[in-house]
């Protein structure tokens, strides 16, 4: 079925519209990367087995011949809700069951198909206990507004007609056979829309450049380099939804006057890359991507590159150096935008996978739908992966302006080990942390700056009391300095600094004056660099040396480390009124023989042979807990005397 | 490997290309597909293919993470270490991974059985930590269950 002009589209949606619903009901699996690896396609295998000795059609083929049945099988992409995989989703209800195994198939079934039911045990379970029967009601949706990710988890991804049945590529023949290439940017302007990239820069604005912008031919790049550690949003959007990338990437093609494209995903994301292979080429056999897409003329192609393991490659500049076939450094300040001078120094658009993403809707449901959420410079919808310590892990969608308190504990549910929230680091390796004081805040590109954070590209990770500050910062800066291109000296020199002191501070090496070089040469390295990468590199230390001074001091001065963490800080002590029978597990455990004991005794823990590996910890049972970490004074105490002394 | 394995891996990968330079990242991911990292008699076919000098493929190669110079083990064991992985305890499970095989991240066994890497960000973080060898990944990995892991292989 090709596309052969605009008005072709609907004519074609219907077909595939009626094809689907000859499906009374359907079970969709999710096989986005965090299902797949707890056994999704082995559920789905499962599920075709079973449906098809019940003599159900599973084959899609058969429901565009007009074959209907009672009820079909199907893959979607990631619903953003990895920690409760794998999930299935049973249509048209929305009945949702998590941690589904093969064997759980049969029940499903019987209980969908013959008792208009559902399998009890696997809903997800609210705190209360009781069970939420759609993906609707559980909570960790309730919360959410899911624009960008609506289809995610909802269609298979590897069928181009899923996607034209629910609307998909009207938008763009909407914006080839109605509106100009000024009208079209002037929608996306008044939309609001920011760059999801994290820079937050308006699309509209960029977008009217690259127009304006003079050479031939042009480019339009979707950067999916997803780089920081603890963000996957854009690897969702790109397994669970790519044609709708696609979509907003030929629409912006035709608004800029460009006439190929590239989708830089990172290599360590195969399935996006496969799936991305798989959309392409249906949409080329559909004529809605290639020559004369629907036979209106324009022509647009979109190739894939894969990047090569560089986070700095997430920069533009280096970005389009990779893709020309160099290494990714940044182009030297002052220098032309790419947007004027990119790949072979012509005009390139750049966007990140999610604004090209938002940009079919916006066209179609209108830029005061999108304006209509949000805040006033922050409009629309915001995707974060929020991870770490937190009961409801995995993407949530929220409109702009949603406090963090709501996020942390209507849409995450709260701290997943019942301790103390602690603060959330935002933004990656460029953004801040932001702790309980700021638990109010409301969340924008505009706010988080505001307070020395970062949106980023959307990683929210939750810590608790376990977690050390300093540590945190360490880490950080550890990533920063292997991934410096190492071009300009702030940046090489200075972040290689910033990590020897902070090695030096959770290792026992600290000084006093350290805290305020960290400072100092924070703001040098955020002056002085000519990359994104090193100008907000030190803004981890800087936020935590802001928000919990008291732990950097705490390492300096008193050889603590409150969170019972760096290793320097922590001594492992076995508490006899706690092993009141001693089972000797952790002798057994300890990898070292750094335990030992009488039978029956108490076992004890010789301090220089422990290397506070914590398995000791991990195999004492949990109705004892017995053993414990300490640290400061008490440790020196027990060090000295062989026991901590008063708590 | 012998010459021969080289010119014969080598031409299979050249004649998908044209062989100019913008070409040269997607032949290197293709010849370490090929021969499983980046031997030096392909690094010179890869330079006159594409007429740079050898420097400039070097150059390249060596900016980026994906690329290996040195044969690797037979199970490429690769342990996250993004941020939740990192903050849900990925350092112990490194460790563990280290003091069982004897060897430190980034290193192989005298063997060439495993090879010990840490990589950051599989993409997977609700499930953190999480460890890949191979294509199989595994989630939720605490040191106890790295034995397991490694017995499994």
């Amino acid at each position: 079925m090709q596309v052969s002009s605009p008005g072709h589209l609907a004519e074609i949606k219907e077909i595939c519209k009626k094809a689907f619903e000859r499906q009374k009901s359907r079970f969709l699996v999710c096989a986005g990367t965090g299902c797949v690896l707890g056994g999704a396609m082995e559920v789905y295998e499962e599920f075709q087995r079973l449906l098809k000795e019940r003599g159900c059609t599973v084959d899609v083929e058969l429901f565009f011949e007009g074959q209907e049945t009672e009820a079909g099988a199907g893959i979607s992409g990631c619903h953003g809700f990895c920690q409760k995989g794998p999930l299935v989703r049973v249509e048209p209800k929305g009945v949702f069951y998590n941690h589904v195994q093969p064997n759980d198939v049969a029940d499903i079934i019987t209980a969908s198909l013959d008792q208009d039911a559902v399998v009890e045990r696997l809903l997800y379970q609210n705190p209360d206990g009781s069970r939420s029967v759609t993906e609707d009601d559980v909570p960790f949706y309730v919360n959410q507004q899911r624009v960008v990710l609506a289809h995610c988890g909802h269609i298979n991804p590897e069928d181009i007609r899923e996607y034209i049945a629910i609307g998909g590529y009207q938008a763009l023949a909407d914006a080839l056979s109605k509106y100009t290439q000024e009208q079209v940017i002037e929608i996306v302007t008044k939309s609001g829309l920011r760059g999801r990239g994290g820079a937050g820069f308006p699309a509209g604005v960029k977008w009217a450049s690259a127009l304006k912008a003079s050479g031939e031919p042009k480019y339009v790049v979707c950067n999916g380099d997803e780089g920081d550690p603890g963000a996957f949003m854009d690897r969702s959007l790109l397994e669970g939804d790519p044609h709708a990338v696609l979509e907003g990437m030929a629409i912006a093609a035709y608004a800029t006057g460009a006439r190929y494209g590239y989708i830089y995903v990172r290599a360590e994301y195969p399935l996006a890359v496969e799936r991305l292979k798989i959309a392409i080429d249906q949409a080329k056999e559909y004529k809605v991507l290639g020559e004369d897409i629907m036979g209106t003329g324009f022509s647009f192609d979109i190739n894939i590159f894969q990047g090569a393991g560089a986070f700095v490659c997430g920069e533009s500049t280096a970005l389009v150096r990779s893709i020309e076939g160099f290494r990714g450094m940044p182009k030297v300040l002052p220098r032309p935008r790419t947007t004027e001078v990119g790949i072979a120094d012509k005009p390139t658009l750049l966007n990140n996978v999610k604004t090209f993403g938002y940009i079919p809707q916006i066209l179609t449901r209108g830029a005061d739908w999108f304006a209509s959420m949000g805040t006033e410079n922050n409009t629309g919808t915001a995707v974060f992966a929020l991870t770490g310590k937190i009961v409801n892990s995995g993407l949530i969608e929220i409109p702009m302006g949603i406090t963090l308190r709501e996020i942390i504990f209507d849409v995450g549910g709260g701290i997943s080990s019942g301790e103390e929230f602690k603060a959330v680091q935002t933004g990656g390796p460029s953004g801040g942390c932001l702790p309980n004081e700021l638990l109010d805040m409301r969340v924008d590109y505009d706010s988080l700056v505001s307070v020395g954070a970062m949106m980023g590209s959307g990683g929210m990770v939750v810590v608790d009391q376990s977690t050390c500050m300093v540590d945190v910062a360490r880490y950080f800066l550890e990533f920063t300095v292997n991934e410096s291109c190492g071009q300009c000296a702030p940046c090489r020199v200075g972040t290689h600094q910033m990590l020897k002191i902070l090695e030096d501070i959770t290792q026992g090496r600290g000084k006093p004056s350290d805290l305020d070089l960290l400072e100092d040469l924070g703001k040098a390295i955020v002056k002085g660099s000519i990359c994104g990468l090193g100008n907000t590199a030190p803004n981890p230390v800087l936020s935590s040396l802001r928000f919990f001074r008291s732990e950097y001091e705490a390492h300096i001065h008193a050889q603590s480390c409150p969170a019972l963490y760096c290793k320097e800080f922590i001594a492992y002590y076995i508490d006899p009124n706690r092993c009141v029978e001693p089972c000797h597990l952790c002798q057994e455990a300890c990898p070292t023989g750094a335990i030992s004991a009488r039978w029956r005794k108490t076992p004890e823990i010789t301090q220089d042979k422990c290397i506070k590996c914590g398995i000791c910890i991990d195999v004492c049972p949990g109705n004892y807990r017995a053993i414990i970490k300490v640290t400061g004074q008490q440790r020196l105490n027990l060090l000295e005397m062989g026991r901590p002394g008063r708590r | 490997m012998s010459d021969i394995d080289i010119e014969v891996g080598l031409k299979n990968v050249f004649d998908r290309y044209q062989g100019a330079t913008n070409e040269l990242i997607p032949i290197l991911q293709d010849t370490q597909e090929t021969f499983g990292y980046l031997p030096e008699e392909a690094m010179k076919g890869i330079a006159q293919f594409i007429s740079v000098p050898e420097s400039h493929v070097y150059g390249v190669a060596t900016f980026y993470e994906q690329f290996y110079f040195t044969r690797r083990g037979k199970h490429q064991i690769k342990v996250c270490y993004g941020t939740a992985c990192h903050v849900k305890g990925a350092t112990r499970v490194v460790e563990t991974f280290e003091r069982e095989l004897g060897i430190s991240h980034g290193e192989t066994t005298e063997d060439y059985e495993y090879t010990l890497e840490r990589v950051a960000c599989v993409g997977a973080c609700a499930l953190a930590p999480v460890v890949v060898v191979g294509k199989k990944v595994y989630g939720d990995v605490a040191p106890g269950k790295v034995k397991k892991i490694l017995g499994k292989d």
